[in-house]
C-alpha cells in the first residue's frame, strides 16, 4: 500500500503550538484563554482520528518537510504504533484540558497562563514525537517536551518544586545528553541514516555485536522517560507538579514517549531479529521485571497518593518494555496495548487524587478514611482504574495483561509468567487498600460539608473510567493497530 | 580583472576607521562605525550570493604583485571553508558596535577605530592567499586586540592584555619559524595554492607541524596553552569578547584547516591520535573548569575550551562527517557563544556583577532577555533542533568512525556542558526574584533586541536546516580530505 501524503500530521502539531501561543496572547482574558485548550483538543483528536483509517488499513500517512543532514529528513510518517500513542495522547487531552480547568480555578492556582500554555505545547511534542518517522526528528520533540515540562513540574515555585524540577531536568537532560547522544552518534556512523525501517535499521548492518549490544543499552537508558531503573528516581520526583499534569503528562504524555521510544528502538532501529540475534531480549526482560517488582514494593510503602501512582506508573511502564522485548508476537502486542490500557486507567486514578485534594486538601492516603461517603463518583472512578491496573476483566487492563501472559507462555519464558503474577498480586495490595479506606474506614473527625464533587473535575474522571471499561469490552481499535506493527 | 569584492570587504572596516578619526561627536562615531560594518555585512551577502557551491576551487581571486624579489603577492580568495568565517566576521562587526553602544563611554573614537581595524585584519585573514600577507594580517590583529582590552577592559586589564600578547606572540614566533621554512623547502614562494601542492619530506612535515600546532593550539586555544583565555575574556569589554569568541578562536582552527592537513597530510595523519587525543582532553577538562565557576563571564569562557575541543576533534578525526561538523562547530560557535557574551554583557551594564550567586529570579524581571538567554543556553549545550547538536552530531559521528575511547570521552564533554549550561540557567533565570528586587533591572531595548534576533535566527536556521551551509562548506572539505589521503597515503 503506497502511503499517503499528507499535510495532516504537520497540522497535529501546529494545532498544538498554535494553541500555546494563543494562551499567551490571551494571558489577560481568562474566558476566552481557558476555551484555547479544550478546542484545540477537539481539533487535534479531530485530525488524529481522520489518519485511522488509513492506519487501520495497513497504510501509512508521510509528510517529508527538508533534509536536515544526508539519510536524515525532518518527517513525519504516521504509522500504527505511532498512532496509537497519538490517538491515546489526543484523546485524554480533551479530558484533561476540561479537567485542569476546574482543578485551577478552584485551587486558584497562580501562572495559569503559563500553565495552560507549557500544557499545550507538551501535547505538540507528544503527538510530533508519535509521528516521526526517524530518529533526529523524534528526538527534537522528545527534548522540547522535557523544555517544556520543566516549567510545569516548578509550577509551585517553592522549596519542593525547585528540588523536584531539579531532578527531573538533571535526570532526563543527563541521560539524552550522554548515553542517548552517543547512541545517536554511533547509529548514524554505522548506518549512515537514522530513519525507521521495518525490520530494523540496523539489521544488516557489519559491526560487532558488542558496540551493537552497548549502542542498545544506551539507548534504553537514553531514553528516561521509559523510567526503567536507575533511571526512574525523576518521576516521582515531578508529582510535586499540580495533578493534571502528573496525570496526563506523567502518566500518559511524557512517560509514553519514553516507552514509545524504547519501543521503535527495538522494533524499528535495531529490528526484533537483531535484539534476538544480540540475545538482547531476555536481558531486557529480567531488568525490566527487576523494575517492575522493585517500583510495586516502592508503591506499597508511600502513604502520599500520588507518589504511589508515581511508582504505580514505573512498574506499569516495564509491562509495556518486558512485552516488546520478549519478542513473541502476542506479547507485543499486549505491550503495545498496554500504553492505551495504562493511559486510560492511571489517568483516572491521578484525576481522583487531584479530585480528592481539590475537594479536601487531603494527599495521605491515611487521612481519606471514609472520603469514598463524600466523594462517592470519584472514588467508584478509582475503584473501576484500581481493578484495571490489577487487570480483573473486564477492564482494559485484563486485556494487555491476558496478552502478555499469553506471550510469556509464547515466548516459553514461564519466569515471566511468574513476575506478571506478583505484579498483579503487588498492584492489588497496593491499590484495593485505598478504596477500602475510602469505603469503609471511620473518619477520625467528621469532613466538613464543603468536600463535595467539583463538576468540572469529576465528569473528565468518570469518562475515562468509562474508556477503561470500553477498551475492555471493546479492543479491536487498539488491537488492530498492535497487530499491524507487530506484522 | 574582475571586480575586487574581497579587497573592498576587507579594506572597508579600515577606510571606515580612517574616517572616524576626521568625526568630533561621539554618536557620529557610532553610527558611521555602524553604517561600516552593515555595509560591510551587506557586501558579504552579496558575496555569498555569488559565491559557486559547486567547486573547491578558489574564488573572487585578485592577485597583484607586491614584492617580486621575494615572490610576495597582493593575493586575496575565498573557499567554501574561509567563505564561512568571512562572513561570521561580518554578522559579528555591527554587533560588536551595537554592543558597545553604551558600554563604551570613553574614548569611543578610539574604540571604534580599533574595531573596525580589527574587522578589517580579521577578514584579511580569511581571505588572504598569500603566505606573508597572511601573516601580516595574523600579527596586526595582534595590535588592536590588546589595545581592546588593555584601554576598555575591566581592573585586571592590563595583566589580561599582556598575557593574552604574550601567549599569542609566543606561538606566532614558531609559526613564523615555520613560514620560513615552508618558503625554502617550498619553492621559495609564498603562494598559498602553490605550497600546498607541493610534496614535503615526512620529516620536515614533522617539524612544520609541531610548529604550526603551538602556533594555532594557543589560539584555539587547545589546553594546556589556554590560560591567557579566561583572563582576556573576563577583562575584556563585551565587543572584546564577541570578537575574541567569535572569530579570534577560528583562526587557530582555521590554521589547521588551511595549512596543517593540505600542506602537511602525512604529519597530519600521523599525529592525528595525538590531535584527537588533546582535543578530548580540552573538552572533558574544559567542562570540568566551566563547571567550577562561579562567574558568569568566566563559565562562557571555560566553555568555549571544551566547545572549542569539539571543533579541533571534527577537524582531526580527518573524515567527512567529521570534519564538516567541526567547521560547522566553528560557526555555531561564532554565533551561540558571541550571543552569550553579549548576554553577559547587557546584564553587566545592568548589575554591575558577574557573580551567578548575585542572580536568581531573572525571568520574572527581564522576561524577554531570559527567554533569549534560555534559547543561547540551550544552543550552547547542543539541544537538538538547535545549532550545536547538527555540529556535535556530526562530530561525535566522525568521532566514533575514528576513534571508539576519543567519542566516548566527547561524549562526557557533552554532559559536563549540559550541567553547567542548566546549572547556570536555573541559578540566573529562576528561583525568587531577587535580582529585581536589588537592582533596578530593564527587559532589552530596541536596539540590543536587533543585536540578538540574527544570532537567534541563526541558532534554529543552522539547527533545523544546515544544508546551504554544509553546501558551501561540502567541495572544500571533500577536496581538502583528498589532499590529506592521497598525499598522506592513506585510506
Amino acid at each position: 500500500m503506497d502511503p499517503v501524503i499528507s499535510i495532516r500530521p504537520l497540522l497535529a502539531v501546529a494545532v498544538a503550538g498554535l494553541a500555546a501561543l494563543a494562551v499567551l496572547v490571551l494571558n489577560n482574558r481568562e474566558k476566552l484563554r481557558d476555551v484555547v485548550s479544550p478546542l484545540a483538543a477537539i481539533a487535534m483528536f479531530a485530525i488524529v482520528a481522520s489518519m485511522a483509517p488509513t492506519v487501520l488499513a495497513g497504510g501509512t500517512v508521510d509528510l517529508r518537510l527538508f533534509e536536515i543532514l544526508p539519510g536524515i529528513d525532518f518527517a513525519f510518517r504516521v504509522d500504527a504504533l505511532g498512532m496509537v500513542f497519538a490517538t491515546v495522547s489526543s484523546l485524554l487531552w480533551i479530558l484533561a484540558a476540561i479537567y485542569s480547568i476546574g482543578y485551577m480555578r478552584h485551587l486558584n492556582e497562580h501562572a495559569q497562563t503559563r500553565f495552560f500554555a507549557c500544557f499545550a505545547a507538551s501535547l505538540a511534542a507528544a503527538v510530533g514525537g508519535a509521528f516521526a518517522a526517524n530518529l533526529f526528528t523524534l528526538v527534537i520533540f522528545y527534548e522540547v517536551l522535557s523544555l517544556v515540562t520543566y516549567p510545569l513540574v516548578y509550577h509551585h515555585e517553592d522549596e519542593e518544586g525547585w528540588t523536584g524540577s531539579r531532578k527531573y531536568l538533571v535526570y532526563l537532560m543527563g541521560a539524552s545528553k550522554s548515553v542517548l547522544l552517543a547512541a545517536l552518534a554511533l547509529t548514524y556512523h554505522l548506518a549512515g541514516s537514522l530513519d525507521f525501517v521495518p525490520g530494523g535499521l540496523l539489521a544488516g548492518v557489519d559491526a560487532s555485536p558488542a558496540l551493537l549490544t552497548v549502542v542498545y543499552f544506551c539507548y534504553l537508558f537514553g531514553f528516561a522517560k521509559a523510567a526503567v531503573m536507575p533511571m526512574h528516581a525523576w518521576l516521582p520526583a515531578a508529582m510535586v507538579a499540580p495533578t493534571p499534569v502528573s496525570a496526563l503528562l506523567h502518566a500518559v504524555a511524557v512517560v509514553k514517549m519514553g516507552v514509545f521510544c524504547v519501543l521503535r528502538v527495538v522494533f524499528h532501529v535495531f529490528g526484533t531479529g537483531l535484539v534476538d540475534g544480540l540475545g538482547l531480549g531476555i536481558a531486557t526482560a529480567y531488568l525490566v521485571s527487576f523494575t517492575i517488582l522493585m517500583a510495586s514494593i516502592y508503591a506499597l510503602t508511600r502513604d502520599d497518593l500520588k507518589a504511589r501512582l508515581a511508582y504505580s506508573t514505573v512498574s506499569q511502564l516495564s509491562y509495556i518494555v518486558l512485552g516488546a522485548v520478549l519478542l513473541s508476537p502476542v506479547a507485543m502486542v499486549g505491550g503495545i496495548i498496554h500504553i492505551a490500557a495504562h493511559a486510560f486507567s492511571k489517568i483516572t486514578l491521578f484525576f481522583c487524587a487531584g479530585s480528592i485534594y481539590c475537594a479536601s486538601g487531603k494527599r495521605n492516603i491515611s487521612d481519606m478514611a471514609g472520603i469514598g461517603r463524600r466523594l462517592p463518583w470519584t472514588m467508584g472512578a478509582f475503584f473501576v482504574a484500581s481493578l484495571s491496573m490489577i487487570g480483573v476483566p473486564p477492564t482494559a487492563g485484563f486485556v494487555s495483561k491476558w496478552y502478555l501472559a499469553l506471550g510469556s507462555v509464547e515466548a516459553g519464558e514461564i519466569a515471566f509468567l511468574v513476575v506478571l503474577l506478583v505484579s498483579s498480586v503487588l498492584n492489588a495490595a497496593y491499590f484495593l487498600p485505598v478504596s477500602y479506606v475510602a469505603f469503609f474506614g471511620t473518619e477520625t473527625q467528621e469532613s466538613p460539608a464543603t468536600v463535595r464533587e467539583i463538576p468540572m473535575v469529576t465528569i473528565p474522571l468518570v469518562a475515562t473510567a468509562i474508556l477503561s471499561v470500553s477498551m475492555g469490552i471493546f479492543p479491536g481499535y487498539f488491537l488492530t493497530l498492535a497487530e499491524g506493527v507487530v506484522r | 580583472m574582475a571586480f575586487p569584492l574581497l579587497s573592498l570587504i576587507v579594506f572597508m572596516p579600515a577606510a571606515g576607521a580612517a574616517v572616524l578619526m576626521f568625526l568630533r561627536s561621539d554618536d557620529a562615531v557610532r553610527w558611521t562605525a555602524l553604517g561600516v560594518t552593515v555595509l560591510d555585512l551587506a557586501l558579504c551577502i552579496a558575496m555569498l550570493a555569488g559565491f559557486d557551491t559547486t567547486t573547491h576551487e578558489m574564488q573572487f581571486t585578485e592577485t597583484r604583485p607586491w614584492v617580486p624579489a621575494l615572490g610576495i603577492t597582493y593575493a586575496l580568495g575565498i573557499d567554501g571553508i574561509s567563505a564561512l568565517f568571512v562572513f561570521l566576521t561580518a554578522l559579528l562587526g555591527w554587533i560588536c558596535v551595537l554592543a558597545s553602544w553604551v558600554a563604551i563611554d570613553r574614548k569611543v573614537k578610539e574604540f571604534m577605530v580599533s574595531l573596525l581595524a580589527m574587522q578589517a585584519l580579521m577578514l584579511g585573514v580569511f581571505c588572504a592567499l598569500d603566505l606573508f600577507l597572511f601573516y601580516v594580517f595574523w600579527e596586526a590583529m595582534l595590535i588592536p586586540m590588546y589595545v581592546i582590552i588593555g584601554v576598555w577592559g575591566g581592573d585586571g586589564r592590563v595583566y589580561a592584555a599582556f598575557k593574552f600578547f604574550l601567549y599569542t606572540l609566543a606561538g606566532s614566533l614558531l609559526f613564523l619559524i615555520g613560514v620560513i621554512v615552508l618558503y625554502f623547502h617550498g619553492g621559495e614562494t609564498f603562494d598559498i595554492r602553490a605550497l600546498t601542492a607541493q610534496d614535503l619530506p615526512f620529516r620536515v612535515q614533522s617539524w612544520l607541524f609541531f610548529a604550526f600546532l603551538i602556533a594555532f593550539a594557543v589560539k584555539v586555544p587547545m589546553v594546556p596553552v589556554h590560560t591567557w583565555l579566561p583572563d582576556a575574556h573576563v577583562q575584556a569589554p563585551t565587543a572584546g569578547s564577541i570578537i575574541l569568541a567569535g572569530v579570534l578562536l577560528k583562526m587557530g582552527a582555521y590554521g589547521f584547516l588551511r595549512f596543517s592537513l593540505p600542506m602537511l597530510p602525512e604529519a597530519s595523519l600521523y599525529y592525528s591520535t595525538l590531535m584527537l587525543s588533546l582535543s578530548a582532553l580540552a573538552i572533558v577538562y574544559g567542562g570540568l573548569l566551566a563547571l567550577a565557576q562561579d562567574d558568569l563571564k568566566k563559565l562562557v569562557a571555560y566553555s568555549s575550551i571544551s566547545h572549542m575541543g569539539f571543533v579541533t576533534l571534527g577537524i582531526f578525526t580527518l573524515n567527512l562527517r567529521g570534519l564538516e561538523g567541526g567547521i560547522l562547530q566553528m560557526f555555531n560557535h561564532g554565533v551561540t557563544t558571541g550571543a552569550l557574551f553579549l548576554f553577559v554583557g547587557l546584564i553587566y551594564e545592568r548589575t554591575h556583577t558577574r557573580s551567578i550567586a548575585d542572580y536568581g529570579g531573572l525571568m520574572k524581571a527581564a522576561p524577554v532577555y531570559t527567554a533569549f538567554l534560555a534559547l543561547f543556553t540551550l544552543s550552547s549545550m547542543a539541544l537538538p533542533g538547535t545549532n550545536s547538536f547538527v555540529g556535535e552530531l556530526l562530530v561525535l559521528s566522525g568521532a566514533f568512525a575514528a576513534n571508539l575511547a576519543v567519542g566516548a570521552a566527547a561524549v562526557l564533554g557533552a554532559l559536563l556542558g549540559a550541567a553547567y549550561l542548566l546549572g547556570m540557567y536555573r541559578k540566573v533565570a529562576l528561583g525568587p526574584a531577587s535580582i529585581g528586587v536589588r537592582f533596578k533591572i530593564r527587559d532589552v531595548n530596541a536596539r540590543e533586541l536587533v543585536a540578538i534576533l540574527p544570532l537567534a535566527v541563526f541558532v534554529l536556521w543552522v539547527g533545523l536546516y544546515p544544508k546551504p551551509f554544509l553546501n558551501i562548506i561540502g567541495p572544500s572539505v571533500r577536496h581538502l580530505l583528498t589532499q590529506v589521503h592521497s598525499n598522506g597515503g592513506g585510506q
